[in-house]
């Protein structure tokens, strides 16, 4: 058990953000969210999942729609507790503790705000290890917990709970329904007992990114390498580095794809939606999801996202293994390449 | 003709362009206290009287946030309720720069979603409690946010109009649908500055004009703006915040002009630094994200410049290697070529025969290759870092400290051209006009992508761009992620040359 402060912020979002992949929007609301929260309410405990009792009702708290929107729509401030409230209500018991459901970008910030919001402790861990696109890419997934009933809330009061026969039924149902109420909403689903915890969230990746976070900031200090101190914090591998030199983007059936070409010692083509999913070297596949694909700033080790590549970038591209039980058939099923619509099959990272 | 005038921290220049366009006279003088007396000796230095228009690009306003002094307190009132109520204006503000600028804040009613449609109702009575609290504050200075203003305006308009008609003349109102794009702090904080800047704006203007009359000069004055275009004096004093970055556009502008070339990268060599821009079409290319100024995040736009410490003034160490320590301003006394004791990167650029400056006499001992070697390979290091693609890139230098330079590893064509000292000016005088669309569009992309630029050009002939001269300048678009729908950001530059007959009509 330990509290997370004001001063753990800023290392925690800059490691949230390389989590993300590319995707998980900007933590920089979320950090300003958090910020204000424990300014107001103070410091939230943060339990490791071992400290969690069998019989806790832990809650995943989000934000659900367009990175961009958040930046500009600030929320009210109320969306999170009354998306608690709301499922506490159908499930007619209270939360006892909350936990990111999505380390990767802004949402491993907002469930911290919401933490103390609540009063309520927060876990550490997550259901993805990572950032994804949608509700049903969650641990949780692989073990039979429904991610509904799914609370949400938007800025304006409205709420809306989601009871769906299917995970992707869920996503599907919550995603109008975000669209509807302004493109930024909170959410709670997703509710886990303590003794579903070790099999439902990817162990300690709030203390990974607040880690990440603070190796890029002391090695940029130090005039290091910030990219080596993240690689080495992840276990990741380097794939390649050198410069953007071609960045394209098309809209088809409602996703935006693109795709980014790299010239250093060889040429190497990054795949994109949301986040970076697939990579290849000289031709040859060398990184699919689930594991991660994360595109860093050579100088800086800062996370470079999917809709800042742009020309003339200096990045380098690690990679770094997803959490086993994404790698399963099951897994792969949910989140793997053949979801995101690439015809190609998952291959594990090569060696270091 | 008219006159460019270019008024940095250390020097004020003046260039006189004649009518074809050729570089008639120039003037470097330093930069005084009260800022416009640099101004009157540039002028007075050039001679003319007979001109048709003058320019002036100036870091005066963005010096003064830098320095938290000649600041208003401002009212911030931010139209989105219930929305953005977990950020108050200013949240992410340093605390010192806080202190003098913060009058009140205030939340109220009003803004849009995404796609146009209403957040809540604005409400008159609440506006009107709002300056009725302002009035007894004793504030003059009023910003006026709204969520999505880059897509509906509307609220910021109906929310001006509110309070100025209770708040009356004295009032000074910044909308931030004028000032920023998308990203509501980044916004905000840039029109909350713009509104802290209003008072020392209409001094600034009012001195200017002052120094021309004085000068006997009768010709309108125009303010240089970030991307390289002008604006006249009555939206100067409303929009002194789009002035921040039009020394290095000003530079980059000029060296395109004295070069003839339109797209290049551009090295400004000073006393302390190395800029490196990439003009595209003629005008700098800009930063993509949000840009820190003062320790505030704002995000207007300004040029994608790559600094580098290296500058004619930079100290020169025993192991050869140049800067980022400086001798700045004092170059004239410190360098050993004026007889001080301090080794220069000018003093290298002297013993190889570059420049003729000072005593050549007093370096005749130096072997100045190596270090001009690596001068050269970390100045093509930050060209190769800003370029956009492989093709072959001319490279223009400017600037007094561009003597360094003869040539760049990796790059064939290297120019260096007339009155490189004082392009800046140069750029100011040539400037055109713009405008600009930036905002969230959904719908089919021939159709949103034709009604954006229409828009652009009919802003820039509002600014005052000749009917039939303005030309797109660029284009760009993103699709939004995690949004369904085919929701895009579209931004457009339109451009085009200054209509004198339109201004003075």
């Amino acid at each position: 058990m330990r509290k997370i402060g004001i001063d753990q912020l800023d290392d925690m979002a800059r490691g949230a953000g390389i989590l993300g992949t590319g995707g998980g929007g900007d933590p920089y609301v979320g950090k300003l969210l958090a910020r204000e929260a424990i300014r107001r309410h103070g410091p939230v405990t943060l339990y490791d999942i071992a400290e969690v009792p069998a019989d806790a009702t832990v809650v995943p708290i989000s934000g659900m729609g367009a990175p961009t929107v958040l930046l500009e729509k600030l929320p009210a401030g109320t969306e999170e507790l009354a998306a608690l409230r709301a499922l506490e209500a159908v499930l007619g018991r209270k939360a006892t503790h909350i936990v990111p459901i999505e380390v990767g970008g802004v949402n491993s910030m907002i469930p911290i705000a919401a933490a103390a919001q609540a009063g309520l402790p927060l876990v550490d861990g997550d259901a993805m290890g990572r950032a994804f696109p949608e509700a049903q890419m969650v641990l949780p997934t692989l073990i039979g917990v429904s991610n509904t009933p799914m609370a949400l809330a938007d800025d304006k009061g409205n709420t809306l709970v989601v009871d769906a026969i299917s995970n992707h039924w869920a996503e599907r149902l919550g995603r109008a329904a975000c669209v509807q109420m302004g493109c930024q909403v909170s959410c709670a689903d997703t509710v886990l007992r303590g003794d579903q915890l070790a099999d439902g969230l990817v162990p300690a990746t709030l203390t990974l990114a607040e880690d990440l976070g603070r190796a890029v900031r002391l090695a940029r200090a130090a005039h290091a390498d910030p990219v080596a101190a993240a690689t080495s914090v992840l276990g990741g591998v380097k794939l390649f580095a050198g410069k953007v030199v071609d960045v394209e983007r098309r809209t088809t059936g409602g996703f935006a794809r693109g795709k980014a070409l790299l010239a250093g010692a060889g040429s190497f083509e990054l795949s994109f939606q949301n986040e970076h999913l697939l990579a290849r070297r000289d031709g040859g596949i060398v990184a699919t999801t689930p594991d991660l694909i994360c595109v860093l700033d050579t100088d800086t080790g800062e996370p470079v996202t999917t809709e800042a590549m742009r020309y003339g970038l200096r990045v380098t591209v690690i990679g770094v293994p997803c959490d086993p039980r994404w790698t399963s058939p099951a897994g792969l099923e949910l989140a793997g390449p053949r979801y995101f619509g690439y015809d190609c099959d998952y291959r594990p990272l090569p060696l270091a | 003709m008219r006159i460019g005038i270019d008024v940095g921290g250390t020097n004020t220049d003046a260039a006189l362009i004649g009518d074809g366009g050729e570089v008639l006279a120039t003037v470097k003088s330093p930069t005084t206290e009260d800022v416009t007396g640099g101004v009157a000796a540039a002028l007075a230095g050039l001679g003319a009287t007979q001109v048709s228009a003058v320019m002036i690009g100036t870091t005066h306003f963005v010096n003064a946030l830098v320095e938290a002094a000649r600041l208003e307190p401002v009212a911030a009132v931010r139209l989105g309720l219930p929305a953005t109520a977990a950020l108050p204006p200013m949240v992410d503000w340093p605390e010192r720069l806080r202190k003098v600028v913060e009058g009140a804040s205030y939340l109220c009613h009003g803004g849009h979603e995404y796609d146009g449609t209403p957040i809540s109702e604005l409400d008159p009575e609440e506006l009107r409690r709002v300056a009725a609290d302002i009035r007894a504050r004793g504030l003059r200075s009023v910003a006026i946010s709204s969520v999505f203003s880059p897509v509906s305006d509307s609220s910021e308009r109906r929310a001006a109009e509110i309070l100025a008609a209770e708040l009356g003349q004295e009032a000074h109102l910044s909308l931030s649908c004028e000032i920023g794009r998308v990203g509501l702090l980044a916004r905000e904080n840039a029109t909350i500055v713009n509104a802290a800047l209003r008072p020392l704006a209409e001094r600034a203007v009012a001195a200017f004009s002052q120094a021309l009359k004085v000068a006997g000069i009768d010709a309108p004055l125009f303010l240089s703006q970030n991307d390289g275009t002008l604006m006249d004096l009555s939206r100067a004093t409303r929009y002194p915040v789009a002035t921040f970055a039009s020394g290095p556009t000003n530079s980059m502008r000029g060296a395109a002009y004295l070069s003839g070339l339109t797209d290049c990268a551009v090295v400004d060599i000073g006393g302390t630094t190395s800029d490196v821009g990439i003009l595209v079409g003629g005008f700098p290319r800009e930063a993509s994200g949000e840009a820190m100024v003062a320790e505030v995040r704002t995000n207007f736009r300004i040029p994608d410049v790559l600094s580098i410490g290296i500058g004619g003034g930079s100290l020169v160490a025993e192991d050869g290697s140049v800067g980022p320590r400086s001798v700045g301003y004092r170059l004239p006394e410190e360098a050993l070529v004026f007889g001080g004791g301090t080794l220069t990167a000018t003093d290298l650029a002297v013993a190889a025969g570059h420049a003729d400056i000072g005593d050549p006499s007093l370096v005749a001992g130096l072997d100045p290759a190596r270090p001009l070697k690596l001068i050269a390979d970390r100045v093509a290091d930050a060209v190769d870092r800003m370029r956009t693609s492989s093709d072959p890139l001319p490279v223009v230098l400017v600037g007094g400290g561009s003597i360094l330079i003869r040539e760049l590893p990796g790059f064939e064509d290297v120019r260096r051209p007339d009155h490189y000292a004082v392009a800046n000016a140069v750029g100011a005088a040539i400037a055109q006009v713009g405008g600009e669309v930036d905002r969230v569009f959904s719908g089919p992309r021939d159709t949103v992508l034709a009604e954006a630029k229409a828009e652009a050009v009919a802003r820039a002939e509002r600014a005052g761009a000749r009917e039939g001269s303005v030309r797109i300048a660029d284009v760009e678009e993103v699709p939004l992620a995690y949004l369904p729908g085919d929701a895009t950001r579209i931004r457009v530059k339109a451009v085009g040359d200054l209509d004198l007959e339109k201004i003075n009509a």
